[in-house]
């Protein structure tokens, strides 16, 4: 029997910035339908982790391999890691959701061009499926009636589901979401908490970098706590909330659980 | 005031203003298209890249438009004129003609003022959009144009309305190396009829109705609704 080929599998991947050592080996996998949760604190090196899965930062070293596939890199003459092959990554990308802290919707757009946009210019899907795929997910995010606004006339939450639904329409096999919700006013963190919810229990692969505590415990199939580069605690939500072996994973779950 | 030169002079008056819109035109497409190539060049990590280019835009951008011309038409254009060879090419009637020097002058100029004004702009699009682009799997010549470059261009899009106005009225230097645009026409009245005025105030209400035009389709170039601050 051949073993499941991850959709996203890192391994002892190392990060730095000059003499800034992000991350220092970090391995990660995740099959089809995982739900993998990065908690930690700031510095912990979570998003630059997510980040490193699309190349948006460069590893400088370890291996990342996106549905069986190597990313190559290479370094230039200074030793700064570089990407190999700029095609391999753009396609590789097509397949990798992203959705950022803070939106980065095409404000140039409408909501609806947002969404259409990389399918119909990367993707070559033809203008009609487009759209009426894009209208099915603004339906789906609640966003229907907002199809012809310009982001800026929108909230944050409201953004923040147009991203949600613009990322969707790629049909990616991994949804990467850069903590979806820490721009959002508290009182809008719910409504996109609840759409990435339904999302999940569609049985779509997602990884996902939050400071959503309880959302995490509730969603996630898998929680990674990083401290200081390292995976210092990994498994099932009920494992790194109920039983952390880690001292700091402990310290670091009561903390959230006390805020209140 | 006498307007009754129009009737004899009209013709001339509508080849100027022909020569005038053709020099906009020209300069206007390829100074700007120049402007991109300057202002992206000028971005560029690569110094061999980056230093001649800003060479260039403190050179044009540091000099008279009129300068320009003048060492154009009478610099180049008189070694151009002392060379049997060029003489007898074909191109010698477009090289003979002061209306190329000046187009040539007018796209330099626009290539390092709008370079700049573009250089500013591409810098001032924010990271997260262009990385939200390259995130879905855009290539560097796609993030270019189709989020780059619009978002720059909709950022200074009044700057632009207001670079075009000068570039219309700086056409009018054409007019100091024999071309007859729509200055050009009225000096050419005012010689054949002694009249001073009249032939200026007439081509003075032209250029401000062409203004008046060229910030009537900028406004309607461009769909993003402004917020109001």
């Amino acid at each position: 029997m051949n073993p499941v080929t991850p959709v996203v599998a890192i391994d002892a991947l190392h990060k730095s910035y000059a003499a800034h050592h992000v991350l220092k080996g970090i391995s990660l996998r995740a099959n089809e339908g995982d739900v993998v949760s990065l908690i930690g604190s700031s510095g912990s090196g979570k998003s630059t982790l997510l980040r490193c899965i699309n190349l948006l930062e460069i590893p400088c070293s370890g291996s990342l391999r996106i549905n069986g596939e190597e990313v190559r890199l290479k370094k230039d003459r200074a030793g700064n890691p570089l990407i190999a092959d700029p095609d391999q990554v753009a396609r590789l990308r097509t397949q990798l959701g992203m959705v950022f802290q803070s939106f980065n919707l095409w404000p140039h757009r409408t909501v609806l061009e947002n969404v259409i946009e990389a399918p119909v210019y990367v993707l070559g899907e033809d203008r009609k499926d487009a759209i009426a795929h894009a209208e099915h997910l603004l339906e789906k995010v609640g966003l229907a009636s907002k199809r012809d606004a310009f982001p800026a006339f929108l909230s944050g939450g409201q953004q923040q589901r147009v991203a949600i639904a613009r990322a969707l329409a790629m049909r990616p096999r991994v949804l990467l979401m850069d903590e979806p919700t820490s721009a959002l006013d508290p009182e809008l963190v719910g409504e996109v908490l609840k759409v990435i919810q339904g999302i999940a229990e569609e049985g779509r692969t997602m990884i996902l970098v939050t400071h959503e505590m309880a959302f995490a415990r509730d969603v996630s199939s898998k929680v990674m706590f990083l401290h200081q580069g390292l995976v210092e605690e990994e498994g099932t939500p009920q494992q790194v909330f109920q039983n952390p072996t880690s001292e700091r994973c402990r310290q670091f779950v009561m903390a959230q659980d006390n805020r209140v | 005031m006498d307007f009754s030169w129009i009737n004899s002079f009209g013709n001339e008056l509508l080849h100027g203003l022909g020569i005038t819109l053709k020099l906009l035109a020209l300069s206007g497409v390829f100074g700007f298209l120049l402007a991109v190539l300057v202002a992206l060049g000028r971005l560029s990590s690569n110094p061999l890249i980056s230093a001649p280019l800003r060479a260039y835009t403190a050179v044009f951008g540091g000099t008279p438009l009129l300068v320009q011309i003048y060492i154009l038409y009478y610099g180049v254009g008189s070694v151009f004129a002392s060379y049997p060879l060029i003489r007898g090419s074909f191109l010698w009637p477009y090289l003979r003609e002061g209306f190329w020097y000046v187009a040539l002058a007018l796209i330099l100029c626009v290539g390092a003022y709008v370079g700049e004004v573009l250089r500013g702009a591409l810098r001032a699009v924010p990271r997260g959009e262009l990385e939200a682009a390259r995130a879905f799997g855009m290539k560097r010549l796609m993030v270019l144009r189709r989020v780059w470059l619009p978002r720059a261009l909709e950022l200074v899009k009044p700057t632009l309305v207001g670079e075009t106005v000068l570039l219309l009225k700086a056409t009018a230097l054409a007019s100091t190396v024999a071309v007859t645009d729509l200055l050009g026409a009225a000096n050419l009245v005012r010689a054949q009829t002694l009249r001073v005025y009249e032939p200026l105030l007439a081509v003075a209400v032209i250029y401000i109705v062409l203004a008046f035009v060229i910030e009537h389709v900028f406004s309607r170039w461009g769909k993003v609704p402004q917020r109001q601050a």
